[in-house]
């Protein structure tokens, strides 16, 4: 229908598949995010540190070209389990405060506007919802660890041979796994103080301080009660204790891996009943 | 005709307070009106047929979906426009309605070409790349009514439509319901506590009180029915007046001072009043219409 025709008509042509609606929420996350010139900037500044590493290994494969300017090699270059955790702890401060920007500019936008009832009162769910929202944050921080981490591999493969790659299998692996853990965790924690904090600032803010605050609260409760469970509060060591068992190195920590699997679970709990509890098409006010 | 709306003994309870009490009624009319005092339940029973809050007792269908179990295939008939401020604020309008639109089910091209065509309908064409934050608040409401019909609900639930609006707002607001109602391919309830707005636009009023239903009233029968009560004031013989217009089938109640109250048979014209009347050299000083206005329905409502 024309434009200039102002009447109403309904609309009765083809709908799409309802399982592919919740990804029309990253589509406009994006294009707003976009906007920001300084986004773009430090997603850019993201793929830094892989570009080092694709140099790095480039060089520990070609040994001959530092020997030829008068380097000494031997040991000092090495692909091995540790650079990945150190690449995974590298790219998870950057997550991280991709994280504190973005996420708060998820959720909370739609609770100050009001726009709940207008997403629920349509054929989409509270989960496709949540869904949507943490997709932005899954496919961004995806593309500052875990697919930057696994072409880093297989450049490591191609260099080294067949031979690394079936004994070295494992990394991809683990790099995956330990990578997407973190993505979901720093993701739910993201939504979940994006979603019972309005005021943007406020919610970056908190997304920092949860870390910082945790750590030090952590550290204090450790000196104080003489123990070292104070650290599961710390959520960066909890992380690198499952990190180091993914590698197959021995985590300093002082925590147990399992003890610091069940600590990410409840972490994981916690903010999904959060966001349970704020979002909803409406408010019931006690 | 089906009933739009069936509510079976529905209630809503949030915690100890029970806010909606046993609420059976079948709505089927094009357009129904949802009247009460703040604090009746009207909202509420709008969030409970969108599904939003949980019921704690009956059941209630649209278009016979019920609404616990086919929650899904219901709200993708149901286009809803909130009382609150609802919008995105960093979004177009064009961009919002599209995108409310591609929830609904749209596929991208058709969303945005729909988004267009309901903004020039509701009268946002000129406005429709501008945030809907900078919107004035008249905007606001009809952007989400934009939002609401985009996809093409075949029953539209409009709460306080008119809220905020100025004058020439609130009749362009009172005009497009119509306008919709129109078309035939949509119901609408309307929401409102504007008796004018309800009786305007609606063909059947359901009045709530304290959680409860206290009055029903299909306005086009009362309004048919209204044309057959007839009050009179006479100067002259009014009983033998009364006598003849009893011959004639008509129900005559003698209210002293000359004024007769009465029921019209079907099928009468009123020109024989006038004949009656001259044929007896009476004076008709008055004739009314019994007219029971929706205020007046509604105060008999509160009261009961």
């Amino acid at each position: 229908m024309a434009v200039y025709k102002r009447t109403y008509a309904a609309y009765e042509g083809a709908l799409t598949p309802a399982w592919s609606r919740f990804l029309i929420l990253p589509r406009y996350s994006f294009a707003r995010l976009w906007q920001s010139k300084f986004l773009v900037m430090f997603f850019m500044a993201c793929f830094f540190y892989p570009l080092g590493c694709i140099g790095y290994i480039y060089l520990a494969n070609n040994l001959s070209i530092l020997s030829s300017f008068g380097f000494p090699v031997g040991q000092f270059l090495k692909v091995d389990a540790s650079l990945f955790l150190y690449f995974c702890w590298v790219q998870a401060a950057f997550t991280y405060l991709l994280t504190a920007f973005i996420g708060p500019s998820l959720v909370s936008p739609d609770l100050v506007n009001g726009a709940m009832p207008l997403y629920l009162c349509r054929p989409f769910s509270r989960a496709e919802y949540i869904a949507g929202k943490m997709s932005v944050l899954v496919f961004l921080l995806s593309l500052v660890t875990w697919v930057p981490g696994l072409i880093l591999f297989v450049i490591q493969g191609s260099l080294a041979g067949w031979e690394w790659t079936k004994a070295n299998l494992w990394i991809a692996g683990s790099l995956f796994i330990g990578m997407a853990v973190w993505i979901l965790v720093l993701s739910l924690l993201a939504l979940a103080l994006s979603a019972w904090i309005k005021w943007k600032i406020a919610a970056g803010g908190l997304v920092l301080g949860v870390f910082f605050a945790g750590a030090g609260f952590g550290t204090a409760l450790n000196n104080v009660m003489r123990t070292k469970y104070g650290t599961l509060l710390n959520l960066t060591e909890v992380m690198y204790t499952v990190w180091s068992k993914l590698f197959r190195l021995t985590p300093d920590t002082g925590i147990s891996v399992e003890a610091a699997w069940i600590c990410l679970g409840v972490v994981c709990a916690v903010c999904l009943w959060l966001l349970a509890r704020r979002v909803r098409a409406f408010e019931v006010v006690k | 005709m089906d009933p739009v709306i069936e509510l079976a003994g529905l209630s809503v309870r949030f915690g100890d307070r029970e806010i909606l009490h046993n609420l059976r009624v079948a709505l089927s009319g094009r357009t129904i009106g949802l009247l009460g005092p703040n604090g009746a339940g009207k909202s509420t029973l709008i969030q409970t047929l969108l599904g939003f809050v949980p019921l704690s007792a009956g059941s209630a269908t649209i278009f016979g979906h019920d609404i616990r179990q086919q929650t899904r295939e219901l709200r993708a008939l149901v286009g809803y426009m909130p009382e609150n401020d609802a919008f995105i604020a960093n979004l177009t309008a064009v961009s919002f309605v599209r995108m409310m639109g591609e929830l609904a089910g749209l596929p991208p091209d058709a969303a945005l070409e729909r988004a267009h065509e309901v903004l020039f309908y509701v009268g946002l064409g000129e406005a429709r790349y501008r945030l809907l934050g900078t919107y004035s608040l008249g905007m606001k409401q009809l952007a989400k009514l934009a939002q609401a019909i985009v996809h093409g609900p075949r029953l539209l639930i409009l709460d306080e439509p008119t809220n905020g609006l100025d004058p020439p707002a609130r009749l362009r607001m009172i005009r497009l319901i119509k306008e919709m109602k129109q078309t035939g391919s949509m119901h609408l309830v309307v929401c409102s506590h504007l008796l004018r707005d309800v009786e305007e636009t609606c063909e059947e009023v359901l009045i709530l009180k304290q959680g409860r239903i206290v009055h029903y009233s299909n306005l086009e029968e009362e309004r048919r029915a209204n044309k057959r009560f007839v009050e009179l004031e006479t100067v002259g013989d009014e009983k033998d007046f009364a006598g003849a217009l009893t011959a004639l089938g008509c129900e005559c109640v003698g209210a002293g001072l000359g004024r007769i109250k009465m029921v019209l048979p079907a099928d009468f014209e009123l020109r024989e009043i006038y004949r009656l009347a001259a044929d007896r050299d009476l004076q008709l000083r008055r004739l009314n219409y019994r007219r029971d206005t929706l205020e007046d329905i509604f105060l008999k409502a509160m009261e009961a």
